[in-house]
């Protein structure tokens, strides 16, 4: 009974700590407006009607929040592993790049073929992309973190060199213009537009259907259950037969696939159609790969949970334009209160742990039948 | 080619190749303490650019680059002191919890500079010292002793770094909270006022180099670095946590963009193909990773939070 008021004690925690802090990165926020001479209440007032006050404002912020799902998606499945991946920048450009490379390689196509023939190469881009780190960490012990932060830079590199070369519209070259950019890419790949509207498309849906995917892959599946095995104990997994190494690869590649996605949904998306480059990922990517890391977090690393929470914070980047607009702050604030959230999220999730476990010691004493073993972890329904 | 093997251009590459390297080598070597004592600070970059634009702002305001500098320190050492309350105290996540430093310093030094300064404006730069006597030498006086002072400090502290980790009392401490924290604690060593100090040390560092990258430069906007502050802390692992490997590194990375700078005013090759130039480096280091991952081991704690009595 103890133990069952236990878990539903720490099960309430758990949600309240990612609350807790987006609110304390909100309050600071608006302190933060109040320093910078504007209206707090304008701002939110401006920001939740930016975001979703309207049909179009939640179109808008639907479509902002689609590649932080399939980052945030991507980032789950890595993290289950226990596998880092900060590299969500590059892998998003490197299949913004593949998928772009398809588009203009092959010949004009109906959108049943073409579709789905850009989305894989995004998709084999990204999971190239996170399988060097995955390959480099299982076989020969590199750190993930500073693999993917070094393939981040050279994807963006990589970008510059065939959107300025190989892929530049060759009326840039004509015009002497030469923006790096691709031309207008062909039509059949275009990401079909839903509900009549002149922007929305299907990026959101996908994302949503890659975010069940993976659940689906975590919890029901035997390759789940290894990345998770994994992710909790390498030498158990390894005990149990689990391949651990080619199981690392596989996070990463599916970690770096589903950022992939998100990039060749950024340039078939787009409303230019067509992939352009400023000389940095941001650029790019509009630092998804980053924010994609604070919605997995605040979405409790579930794949499921990172619906939600990709929706708030692509209404985050969605408001702040309006909140410049509105009070003249610029929306830059919005990424620094992200950063916030990202720190507190992380700073009390350890706290919060410690304090779970000093509850439960204290409740082991007063029971101290448990009906599991000590150190097995107990059975993960999927958390939902 | 033959343009760029003439005395004047090749002198100039090898000099602003050590201009340039100097944020990274101030960074990294900042990074290297935190590491030496198991901490992994990831939101170097984050803390460079509020660094960046706390001295190119005071700068701008106060004409005076060594009050910029100063403020950059002081803005290193606040950044410092919070990332270790949130990665000792709190025992965070590090390889999450320096990415929140970085999205904060990434947007909060973008939002101060729209906000404050708009369009962006000039500074003076740091005055240049020459060695006397020896920057008469001919070549070698140009290429190395004709630099601003920042330079010179810079690469001061290398040896210094050497000397700390190596030879002081603080340095065996360093190592030896980063190699085994609880054999450490049963010794009465702090290990949390211990990386405290490594990991303020860090930060103060990457204050003093986004300050001397855009006092550098003149100018800042938004995202000055471009991801320096990432580079700095693989070139810790490059350097395998030894001053004179993250010297090499930060080096190599400042010849090979000089030389890209070169390439690109001569015209000697086409544009786009300088990208790949600037990817030369990343990829070596990439490759490093790998070697000094067979050939070295990591500090034993390093990335591990440590919690007296667990």
């Amino acid at each position: 009974m103890t133990t069952a008021g236990a878990s539903l004690r720490s099960r309430y925690l758990a949600y309240l700590v990612p609350i807790g802090a987006v609110i304390s990165a909100l309050l600071i926020g608006a302190l933060m407006l109040l320093l910078l001479d504007a209206s707090p209440l304008e701002g939110v007032r401006a920001m939740f009607q930016g975001a979703f006050g309207s049909w179009s404002a939640l179109a808008s912020t639907a479509l902002k929040a689609t590649p932080l799902l399939f980052v945030g998606v991507g980032i789950t499945i890595a993290f289950r592993a226990n596998v880092i991946n900060i590299g969500g920048e590059g892998q998003m450009v490197a299949g913004g790049l593949l998928s772009t490379v398809a588009a203009i390689g092959l010949p004009d196509l109906p959108a049943w073929v073409m579709l789905p023939v850009v989305l894989a190469a995004g998709l084999l881009g990204g999971a190239l992309w996170g399988a060097v780190p995955g390959a480099l960490k299982a076989y020969y012990g590199v750190n993930e973190i500073l693999s993917t932060i070094m393939l981040n830079v050279v994807a963006v590199q990589l970008m510059n060199f065939l959107l300025r070369g190989a892929l530049i519209d060759p009326g840039e070259i004509e015009r002497g213009t030469r923006i790096p950019q691709t031309a207008r890419l062909q039509e059949g790949a275009d990401l079909p537009l839903l509900f009549g509207s002149g922007r929305f498309h299907v990026g959101p849906l996908v994302a949503v259907l890659a975010a069940i995917g993976a659940y689906v892959l975590l919890w029901r599946t035997p390759l789940g259950y290894r990345l998770r095995a994994v992710g909790q104990s390498v030498d158990a997994s390894r005990y149990a037969g689990i391949p651990v190494k080619r199981t690392i690869v596989v996070a990463l590649t599916l970690s770096g696939a589903m950022a992939g996605l998100a990039g060749a949904v950024l340039v078939f998306g787009s409303e230019s159609h067509r992939m352009v480059t400023d000389g940095s990922t941001a650029g790019f990517t509009g630092s998804a790969g980053f924010n994609g890391i604070v919605a997995a977090l605040f979405g409790g690393l579930h794949p499921l949970w990172t619906i939600p929470a990709s929706f708030l914070f692509g209404g985050l980047l969605v408001g702040g334009n309006a909140l410049q607009r509105a009070v003249q702050v610029p929306s830059a604030l919005i990424l620094a209160l992200n950063g916030l959230v990202v720190v507190f999220v992380v700073a009390s999730d350890r706290t919060r742990k410690r304090l779970r476990d000093l509850a439960s010691r204290v409740e082991a004493t007063a029971t101290p039948t448990s009906d599991l073993p000590a150190g097995v972890p107990p059975p993960d329904g999927g958390g939902l | 080619m033959s343009r760029f093997f003439t005395e004047a251009v090749l002198i100039g590459t090898v000099a602003s190749g050590i201009r340039l390297a100097v944020p990274l080598l101030v960074s990294s070597l900042g990074e290297m303490y935190g590491q030496r004592s198991g901490v992994l600070n990831l939101g170097v970059d984050g803390i460079m650019l509020l660094g960046a634009f706390g001295g190119y702002y005071v700068t701008l305001q106060s004409g005076n680059v060594w009050l910029g500098l100063l403020v950059g320190i002081g803005i290193g050492i606040v950044l410092g002191a919070a990332s270790a309350v949130i990665s000792v105290s709190l025992l965070a996540e590090q390889g999450i919890s320096g990415i929140g430093v970085y999205l904060f310093g990434l947007g909060m030094s973008d939002l101060l500079f729209q906000r404050l300064v708009g369009t962006p404006r000039p500074i003076s730069s740091f005055p240049k010292l020459e060695i006397p006597g020896l920057s008469d030498i001919p070549w070698a006086g140009e290429m190395f002793f004709r630099h601003s002072v920042i330079v010179y400090l810079a690469f001061l502290a290398v040896p210094l770094s050497m000397w700390v980790i190596n030879r002081t009392t603080f340095g065996m401490k360093i190592r030896a909270v980063g190699e085994n924290p609880e054999a450490a604690d049963s010794l009465g060593v702090s290990v949390s006022r211990v990386r405290y100090a490594t990991v303020i040390i860090g930060g103060t560092l990457a204050g003093v180099a986004g300050a001397a990258l855009a006092i550098d430069l003149k100018i800042f906007q938004s995202n000055l670095t471009n991801a320096a502050g990432f580079i700095a802390i693989a070139l810790v692992y490059f350097g395998a946590w030894r001053p004179l490997g993250v010297m090499g590194g930060a080096l190599l990375y400042g010849f090979v963009n000089s030389l890209v700078l070169q390439f690109k005013t001569l015209d000697i090759i086409p544009n786009s193909w300088s990208d790949i130039a600037a990817m030369a480096p990343a990829v070596i280091t990439i490759l490093a990773l790998v070697l000094v991952a067979q050939r070295f081991r990591q500090p034993a704690a390093l990335t591990k939070p440590f919690l007296r009595g667990r």
